[in-house]
């Protein structure tokens, strides 16, 4: 049976395996804490009142602060336009399990 | 298996179907979650639009004995809107996470539906009488003339076509700061718990201006947070007991006798697991996404992601009955984390005697356990079988190898058509089995 062992990897280690193959740098807790805190913010949307008036009022003449040192940190382009605002309008229509 | 045929065994025949036909679905009809009430007469659903729409089954008709009644539409609703919390920023969807019927006290119906934030006790009561013939007002409202009113009357009621109609009672908000995930009433009618991430809450269907906190797992520092709740329920019978299940496997029992906070568990359900066989994947894998007691009190059952527990409440250290779902899935993990597919969370149901356990899986399939025979089946909810008292074929994967004439291989099963809800008649062999944004009803097939 020892060898057996050995021999035969088990299927979720295989698929372990296959998963760090392809995500090299994924985290180190298996599977822990990262999925448990988007679980918990979901839904939280990243807001800034003065940036959505700036786009609002259309002030394109004026600049919005330039990017730091670190180029990922565009924080400006992040904060939703009123265009990319999700209309949340509740649904008017009825259920189509009752139509 | 199940379903081949004689003895005891159920043939389930395919009775009615809810929905749009298209494929093409709309968000808001995604069905979040399905309830018969306790006599079984009504069926609830909930969907991601936050509506509610709840089926009466019509009284058995005595030419029709081969089959039970059918169930139409009572009563529909929206229930809960979308909300913004400008405060923290959060986006609070519409969704109905739960509804939970009820015991039926006079001739109004009542349930509770929940979003991810409010809980709402609505009544759903029929009007099949309105007045007529008041003094001052004509039939259509309209005040009338008073110099014209030379007699008096006393109003009646007459018969008028049946109204049903729902209408808030309570409204339980502002109790959770993670998103509920159950509510479970109490045995004693009175009281309910709503469970969140973290925090479970007690409450009293009377009082919405408060709720007592019963179980807080927040750590002081959120860094160090490894488990969240998933699901709560509370006893059938013993008023003071309640279980909850986590995201690594757990089940606790708490006896709120014991202590106002039930932060001490009074029971922990356990598997031990086999260190060497541990990956990437054991914990998502061990996460519960359901928890039921059976009827009788005396089991619960848990649901993780390849497969159906059975546990024994005076027997902690293991299940006594296990289940697999889809086993054939475990060598597809790596792709079901990619595609999110692994944090599905399938709900699970008993029948009346507490001798069949069901679930749903891929593919639009949906498997049922007999506990006595040790029997399972796989069937399909699919418009192709539509023909009323056609007997669904059981269906069956083929996880490698030669695939056998009417197998599907694993690699041709669609992962979007999932069913995570499904519920099943408190009395009779009728189950209710919800595809993306379909309703389907199947009945044993009757002589």
């Amino acid at each position: 049976q020892d060898t057996q062992e050995k021999e035969t990897v088990s299927p979720e280690r295989a698929e372990e395996a296959k998963l760090k193959a392809k995500y090299p740098n994924l985290g180190q807790k298996p599977g822990g804490s990262d999925f448990l805190m988007k679980r918990l913010q979901k839904g939280q949307k990243y807001f800034d009142s003065g940036d959505y008036n700036m786009a609002k009022a259309k002030m394109k003449n004026k600049q919005l602060p330039s990017v730091g040192p670190d180029k990922n940190l565009v924080t400006g382009d992040h904060i939703p336009t009123p265009q990319d605002l999700p209309q949340r309008k509740s649904s008017l229509v009825t259920s189509k399990l009752a139509g | 298996f199940l379903g081949a045929g004689g003895g005891n065994d159920i043939q389930w025949c395919f009775s009615q179907v809810k929905g749009a036909v298209d494929d093409d679905v709309a968000e808001a009809d995604i069905i979040s979650t399905v309830e018969f009430n306790h006599s079984g007469e009504l069926l609830a659903t909930g969907d991601k639009g936050g509506r509610v729409v709840i089926f009466q089954q019509e009284q058995e008709n005595k030419s029709q004995s081969h089959s039970r009644g059918e169930y139409n539409v009572y009563s529909t609703f929206q229930s809960h809107e979308p909300e913004f919390d400008y405060l923290k920023s959060l986006e609070i969807e519409e969704k109905i996470n739960k509804i939970r019927w009820l015991p039926q006290k006079n001739a109004a119906q009542f349930l509770l539906s929940t979003n991810d934030k409010t809980i709402k006790l609505w009544k759903i009561s029929e009007r099949d009488k309105r007045p007529e013939g008041y003094n001052l007002k004509e039939e259509d409202g309209r005040y009338r003339d008073p110099t014209t009113v030379t007699t008096l009357r006393v109003p009646v009621f007459r018969p008028m076509d049946l109204m049903v109609e729902a209408s808030p009672r309570r409204i339980f908000a502002n109790a959770h700061t993670y998103h509920i995930n159950s509510i479970s009433i109490n045995s004693d009618y009175e009281t309910y718990l709503s469970a969140d991430d973290l925090r479970i809450n007690l409450w009293h269907l009377e009082i919405t201006d408060r709720s007592f906190n019963i179980v807080d797992i927040k750590p002081a520092n959120m860094e160090e947070l490894t488990e969240v709740i998933t699901a709560a329920e509370f006893h059938p019978n013993s008023c003071n007991t309640f279980v909850y299940s986590s995201s690594k496997g757990t089940i606790r029992l708490c006896d709120m006798r014991a202590s106002a906070l039930c932060d001490q568990h009074s029971k922990l359900f356990e598997e031990p697991e086999d260190p060497s066989n541990r990956s990437f994947f054991s914990e998502i894998i061990s996460s519960i996404s359901d928890v039921k007691f059976s009827h009788s009190g005396r089991y619960m059952m848990t649901r993780d992601y390849l497969s159906v527990k059975i546990w024994d409440l005076n027997m902690e250290n293991r299940p006594v009955e296990t289940y697999q779902v889809h086993e054939y899935l475990r060598s597809k993990l790596c792709s079901l984390y990619e595609n999110d597919c692994i944090f599905d969370k399938f709900e699970c149901c008993w029948n009346g005697s507490d001798s069949i356990v069901m679930t749903g899986s891929y593919n639009n399939f949906f498997r049922m356990f007999d506990r006595n025979t040790k029997r399972d089946v796989t069937l399909e909810a699919s418009r192709e079988n539509n023909k009323p008292r056609t007997v669904l074929k059981p269906r069956k994967v083929c996880a490698s190898g030669k695939r056998k004439k009417d197998e599907i291989s694993v690699d041709s099963l669609d992962f979007n058509k999932k069913i995570l809800h499904t519920a099943w008649h408190p009395k009779e062999n009728i189950i209710a089995v919800a595809t993306t944004n379909n309703l389907y009803i199947f009945q044993d097939k009757m002589n």
